[in-house]
């Protein structure tokens, strides 16, 4: 038995400290096998241990919550004996070495988590961080991620139906590619991974196991430097027409009773699966490496256990069942193999060839995983910006032009377009909204989805960027007309080890806990990105939200397109805030303040009234005012309905710049016919109102006098991602 | 009327088409795997969207040799109606249904739009309820719908009056600009020369219901009813 020497532990990512814990708890020298399995078990990526305490402080219950944290997605009430299951995750490193394959890959693996609980995938989304434009990498990032995300999930015939996408500096050398996937089942239908049944037998289907991706969760658990691209290899390969099969054939499969526990294998492939299904169930596990469906007839055990090949699953079924599963999984052309039973040793015992070559308890590895009490540093309070220190533009118009035509603001088109985004015939809001709007198949009702965080804020101000991306998601649910029910939470960070990183997380964290719970909008499912840093540079913290909501009659859902002859309403207060606003950064070229704080009373109280008025059929178009504030958002509502409008801006304070393009939370924009009842209501309700403009026409017209074209504004809004992808 | 949807491996808009020919048919429209080597009595046959076969070797070149599609040329020869869309529509030409071959997109990446179509043909079951020259809206979700043939079928599929949609502007213009995938002479759909085979890239199921933003492509089905509903 080869002697495992301080180096070999030391690349396997483990401590001294945690290794003197795995010779404690072996009794013995581990081999090769067993080290690397506890290894990837207590990797970051697996276990949690720099988050875990944190994690447990957020809000994780409502009536309607059936399943919170800790399975592999979560999962909710929609009504109908129906539940709506969905989950977020990072995949940013392997994006970054290898950004088709690494994307891809990454919706593979969530769609997996979603469909293993015994859900039809029916949405997918996701939230990308690039860096600078005109950083040399980003341009072929962009591409290679935006075709991989749409290369999986067109070939599953998945529809992408929203998203987020944006640029900043601090991404330069670390992206952040966060893919949701959302799916619907019957509430009695819900498969989970407990293993139960001594003597069950442990049953692999999907694709044969290869040597890729073998120490991918290391990998993810790990700063970058410049040599991380030679880590290539480390990154797996997807095959979405097997996956579109694995899924057939599960969801044929869990139309009978025949399974037990089902969990798919992601990172850390069957070592993390038979453990997490061994541990909840409290069983043991054999599993005879000899019968693992191989790519290569010399793998060894220790590949084998680590291999993180794609589009395969482990499931425990009834005895007696295995020819009923076997033909359901052959007719589909998958691998099916029965390759280990339970036992109730505790133990998972590894053989091969006849020998056992791994032998591990299982409950005393699950529960001795390190859970750190991180040393953390509260972020400084950032210095308020007075409104008086922000020069108003020459021409405010010419601002909005530069601001809609920025990167982080202008139009995705050239990205969804490259995603069928109407596959499944159900896609009601399509993307480029608020929220997407997916009909619950054969049913009136519909699921709002939607993902937002704004990091430059969360940098600034950690606690309040934390409740705003909650808040942000809450809202634009509510845009549409739909109530809010839960999110699934993708935390990016950079290395947990510096106290200020950890700071950040800690209060993000505490941030959003408080807007979950005034929101009543639960955290369900999600996961932890942590060492997002390449040669000590971390990432801004961006703790990205998936928001769903639920929609009783579809028919009553709006969107944000401008009719003629309406009357816009901005529903909640305008102080003008400038502090980490888009027209700071863009126009006056500074980053800098307190970003807008949340007052999570008025943004409920706000929320409630505008989503009671769309129920009433009172609301012809909403859309959420975010970055780049009121102006900004009465463009895009504009220009989505190719009909303009003329703004009067209230006279006196603040200013007229500050009102334009402050980023004051918690408000809406709304084109109404009613206006005069929709104040009187608003004012009984305690919510600020007040109108801002009539529609009508082909431009954006300012306080009687200066405006700008429709088409003027279309082409700075459509040109920049586009022009940027085309550039030579 | 009664219809059939042929199911590949990887297909996956065979869902979406049935859904839009039981709303207009309202009867079941029945799901046959490709492993299955005889046909019921039909009166159309539909070879959906997808991936059929990963799109591997080439879009619909794996599909082309599935056992099914031996029964489905035989009851095409027979002259029942066999729509193919999308990823349908490669495995039509791949089987040698339909002529002509479906290459990578001009811009070689997927494209997920509506366009508009110009209806050029009305004289087959498929299309009937539209006007010659009408503007419709259908979306169209491909990487691979670059039509090609060599110049001597395209001119034989004109000379026919065999093209039964062809991509344009808003206001049936066929220009350059409205040719999404680089397609020759703007074509989306094209007939067989008995005029009961239709492929198309655009997917008239994709707009059959106002919820989803249009009904454009209602017309298909409510016509093949029409026509073939004995």
């Amino acid at each position: 038995m080869s002697a495992i020497t301080p180096e070999i532990v030391k690349r396997h990512g483990l401590t001294p400290e945690e290794y003197q814990k795995v010779l404690d708890i072996m009794g013995r020298e581990p081999n090769l096998t067993e080290l690397g399995i506890f290894s990837v078990m207590w990797s970051e990526h697996c276990s949690y241990k720099s988050s875990k305490k944190w994690l447990k402080t957020l809000p994780t219950k409502a009536p309607w919550v059936i399943c919170g944290p800790g399975e592999n997605a979560g999962v909710i009430d929609i009504g109908d004996g129906q539940a709506c299951i969905f989950k977020m995750e990072s995949h940013n490193h392997p994006s970054f070495i290898e950004p088709y394959q690494g994307a891809a890959t990454g919706v593979g693996g969530i769609l997996r988590d979603v469909f293993t609980m015994g859900a039809r995938p029916v949405a997918n989304l996701n939230a990308l961080r690039f860096g600078d434009p005109s950083h040399a990498k980003t341009r072929h990032l962009v591409s290679g991620v935006v075709a991989g995300i749409g290369g999986y999930g067109n070939c599953m015939g998945i529809p992408t139906v929203g998203g987020e996408c944006e640029f900043h500096p601090c991404y330069n050398g670390n992206i952040l590619v966060n893919a949701m996937t959302v799916g619907v089942a019957d509430t009695d239908k819900i498969f989970y991974s407990a293993a139960a049944g001594l003597g069950n037998p442990l049953v692999y289907v999907g694709s044969r196991t290869g040597r890729d991706g073998i120490h991918g969760a290391t990998m993810a658990s790990a700063e970058f430097d410049e040599d991380s691209e030679e880590k290539r290899p480390t990154v797996q390969v997807g095959d979405p027409f097997t996956e579109k099969r694995v899924l057939e054939a599960c969801l044929e499969l869990m139309a009978t009773d025949a399974i037990v526990a089902i969990q798919d294998m992601g990172a850390a492939g069957l070592t993390c699966s038979t453990f997490e299904m061994a541990s909840k169930g409290g069983m043991g596990v054999e599993l005879n490496l000899d019968l693992v469906p191989k790519r290569a007839a010399d793998m060894t055990a220790y590949e084998l256990m680590l291999s993180e090949s794609q589009e395969r699953m482990v499931m425990v079924l009834k005895p007696g069942r295995e020819d009923e599963a076997r033909a359901i999984f052959e007719k589909w052309e998958l691998e099916f193999a029965v390759v280990g039973h339970l036992t109730d040793t505790g133990r998972l015992t590894l053989t091969m060839g006849g020998k056992v070559v791994g032998d591990l308890p299982i409950d005393p590895l699950a529960e001795a995983s390190p859970e750190y009490d991180r040393p953390w540093v509260p972020t400084p309070a950032p210095k308020a910006l007075s409104v008086d220190d922000v020069p108003a533009p020459n021409d405010p118009l010419a601002a909005l032009k530069r601001l809609i035509g920025s990167p982080d603001l202008c139009e995705k088109r050239w990205i969804w377009e490259q995603y069928d985004h109407m596959v499944m015939g159900d896609t009601v809001g399509r993307p480029g909204g608020d929220a997407a709007v997916v009909r619950v198949h054969g049913t009136k009702k519909a699921l709002a989805i939607t993902t937002d965080c704004t990091p430059r804020y969360c940098l600034a101000d950690p606690k309040e960027g934390g409740k705003q991306a909650v808040a942000e998601a809450w809202r634009n649910i509510t845009a549409v007309g739909a109530t809010p029910l839960a999110i699934t939470d993708c935390l990016n960070f950079g290395n947990p080890e510096k106290p200020k990183i950890m700071g950040q997380l800690v209060a993000c964290i505490q941030g959003m806990s408080e807007a979950c719970s005034a929101l009543d909008f639960p955290v369900v499912s999600g996961n932890v990105s942590l060492y997002n840093e390449t040669s000590g540079e971390g990432i801004r913290p961006t703790p990205a939200i998936g928001g769903v909501g639920l929609i009783k009659d579809v028919t009553k859902s709006v969107g944000l397109a401008l009719g003629s002859d309406q009357t816009l309403i901005v529903v909640g207060e305008t102080t003008g805030h400038l502090g980490q606003s888009l027209y700071l950064r863009e126009i006056a070229g500074r980053e800098e303040g307190a970003p807008p704080p949340v007052d999570l009373a008025s943004e409920r109280r706000n929320g409630d009234f505008v989503r009671g008025l769309i129920d009433a059929k009172r609301v012809a178009a909403c859309h959420d005012l975010s970055g780049g504030g009121l102006l900004v958002g009465v463009a895009e509502m504009a220009m989505a309905g190719g009909v303009g409008a003329a703004i009067e801006a209230p006279q006196g304070t603040p200013p007229l710049h500050a009102w334009l393009f402050g980023e004051d939370q918690g408000r809406y924009l709304l084109a109404v016919t009613d206006a005069a009842a929709i104040l009187a209501d608003a004012a009984k309700a305690k919510v600020p109102a007040a109108v801002i403009g009539r529609t009508g026409d082909d431009a954006l017209t300012l306080n009687g006098g200066h405006s700008i074209s429709l088409a003027e504004l279309k082409s700075a809004h459509q040109g920049w991602l586009p022009e940027f992808m085309s550039a030579p | 009327m009664k219809a059939a949807v042929i199911v590949f491996p990887g297909s996956n808009c065979d869902r979406d088409i049935q859904v839009a020919i039981e709303q207009s048919t309202g009867q079941p429209c029945a799901m046959i795997w490709h492993k299955e080597t005889t046909l019921p009595r039909l009166d159309l046959i539909v070879v959906p969207g997808g991936f059929s076969y990963g799109d591997y070797l080439r879009s619909g070149a794996m599909a082309a040799h599935s056992p099914i599609m031996r029964a489905v040329k035989a009851e095409a020869d027979k002259g029942v109606a066999v729509l193919g869309i999308c990823n349908g529509f490669q495995v039509l030409t791949e089987a040698h249904l339909l002529p002509g071959v479906l290459m990578k997109n001009r811009d070689l990446r997927f494209i997920c739009r509506d366009v508009d179509l110009r209806v050029e043909a009305t004289d087959t079951v498929f299309t009937r309820r539209y006007r010659k020259g009408q503007v419709v809206r259908f979306p169209i979700a491909h990487n691979d719908g670059n039509y090609f043939a060599d110049p001597v079928t395209i001119k034989t599929l004109e000379d026919e009056g065999r093209v039964a949609f062809r991509y344009c502007d808003a206001n049936g213009n066929v220009t350059e600009a409205a040719n999404p995938n680089g397609s020759l002479n703007n074509i989306a759909g094209i007939l067989n020369a008995r005029r009961n085979v239709l492929g198309m890239m655009p997917h008239p199921e994709r707009l059959a219901d106002m919820l989803l933003g249009g009904i454009d492509g209602r017309p298909m089905f409510d016509g093949l009813v029409e026509a073939l509903a004995a």
